[in-house]
């Protein structure tokens, strides 16, 4: 079985898991909702500024969501032990590990769907024309989001802790991430918005970077 | 035990002699004066922290290609030592920052990768102290560490993006020249921090190998101690 076709069946069983009881999915969602929610009573910001912090805010939810909701993506294989059902699946580590990060890419993507409206009727703050760009950019983030927490999600089924110690070790590991992803989102928000290639280079190679590296170790993260 | 002392003692002295021409053999600096001296300890405490760092990653790299358990108490030990010369660094710093710069700290990116890499390798001891089995530790560890190394080149590289208050490298390749004598003084306080930084790593080493070969010894103990509670069992030796 070649790893794409792997990957994808893996895909398609988290989110079956998923639509059955769709818990992640409305959990990790209201607590974006929340985060964008309750900086309004935290800053109160006019228009000019919701523009000026919302790139900030907007990562900054989805980063804290991510943190949650990557845990529970090797967490609960755990509760059955279902994780010895995947190693013994005629499926390379990887196409695991790629298809768990593929499903995490669609639901951290289905809860920036909703996110975005919202913080966009909020805040007062137009995203529908550089809707193209903003998906560009989005997408570069997610990925590289998911990419690296779904590695450390792994990592997190072992220790004592593990809800605490995926932010713990995602959020800094993702502060280029952040930084280049809320620039690139901010050049697109300012009065000429326009596509930043230079942040979108870091965003890409932040992406390759992780990626090759998960491709490289997921050996070790899956092993018995 | 003996070679140690050796090693300590030769340390401290070339130590004191760091501190002494930081301080007495150095050309006072034009504009900062004697301030600018504690660059001769933040700058090399810098190197040193690269240093052990970059033994963090080789040693993580080399456990995960042989899992020879030697490996990751190299990379424990290397830790532990980067993780003080970072702090070393963000504790100078801001003392030299506050006469010059006018302010404790500013969140240019140069300090930041610092403050970065002390929460990383503070998140990577963690990490090691909330995981109990000792392979998966690690494993999980090294991987770990892997990524942490592999952040580093973007951090730098959002440094080189994002102009910033921090003075420009003035070592290498820089716009302004270092005096000779500065530059000599320099050289000689990175060499001795590096000798500081090994030595450390070195104990540290040596305090892992204790730990491990004193947990090897009671796992040998209660497996015995087992043994023999079976064999006085009424019905042993049947099985």
């Amino acid at each position: 079985m070649n790893a794409a076709r792997a990957a994808s069946i893996v895909l398609g069983r988290e989110v079956r898991a998923e639509m059955r009881t769709r818990e992640l999915l409305q959990t990790t969602i209201v607590f974006a909702v929340i985060v964008v929610v309750i900086f309004n009573f935290a800053f109160e910001p006019s228009v000019g500024e919701a523009r000026r912090f919302g790139p900030g805010l907007i990562w900054i939810a989805l980063l804290f969501s991510a943190s949650l909701m990557l845990n529970p993506s090797f967490a609960r294989e755990q509760a059955n032990d279902t994780i010895y059902a995947l190693r013994m699946a005629p499926a390379s580590s990887f196409a695991i590990l790629l298809g768990k990060t593929l499903a995490n890419l669609l639901f951290l993507g289905i809860t920036e769907l909703i996110l975005l409206p919202v913080f966009s009727i909020l805040y007062n703050v137009p995203l529908l024309p550089v809707i193209g760009r903003l998906a560009l950019v989005l997408f570069l983030g997610t990925f590289g989001i998911v990419v690296v927490g779904t590695v450390f999600s792994a990592l997190g089924t072992q220790a004592r802790l593990r809800e605490l110690l995926l932010p713990l070790l995602l959020l800094p590991v993702l502060i280029p991430l952040l930084f280049a992803s809320v620039e690139a989102t901010a050049g697109l928000l300012a009065d000429a918005p326009a596509l930043d290639r230079t942040w979108m280079a870091v965003l890409v190679a932040f992406d390759v970077i992780f990626f090759t590296a998960s491709w490289l170790l997921c050996d070790y993260l899956l092993e018995e | 035990m003996k070679r140690y002392t050796i090693a300590n003692m030769l340390t401290a002295l070339l130590l004191f002699f760091a501190g002494y021409a930081a301080l007495f053999i150095a050309p006072d600096e034009a504009t900062m004066h004697a301030i600018q001296r504690i660059f001769y300890f933040h700058a090399s405490s810098g190197w040193a922290a690269i240093e052990a760092s970059l033994i963090v990653f080789v040693a993580n790299v080399a456990y995960l290609a042989t899992r020879n358990p030697q490996w990751d108490w190299l990379a424990v030990s290397a830790a532990e030592v980067s993780l003080a010369f970072w702090s070393v660094m963000l504790v100078t710093g801001p003392i030299w920052a506050h006469p010059v710069w006018g302010v404790w700290w500013a969140w240019d990116w140069r300090l930041t990768l610092t403050l970065v890499l002390w929460i990383l390798y503070v998140a990577y001891l963690i990490l090691r102290t909330l995981i109990t089995d000792t392979e998966r530790r690690a494993v999980f560890s090294a991987i770990f560490g892997i990524f942490v190394f592999l952040g580093v080149p973007l951090d730098y590289l959002s440094i080189r993006i994002w102009r910033t208050q921090h003075p420009q490298p003035v070592v290498f390749g820089g716009p302004n020249r270092l005096d000779p004598t500065m530059l000599k003084v320099f050289f000689y306080c990175s060499g001795v921090m590096t000798l500081l930084m090994i030595l450390l790593v070195c104990q540290r080493y040596k305090l892992e190998r204790l730990r491990y070969q004193t947990e090897e010894l009671r796992l040998a103990v209660d497996e015995h101690l087992e043994t023999r509670a079976d064999s006085r069992r009424p019905g042993a030796g049947k099985s």
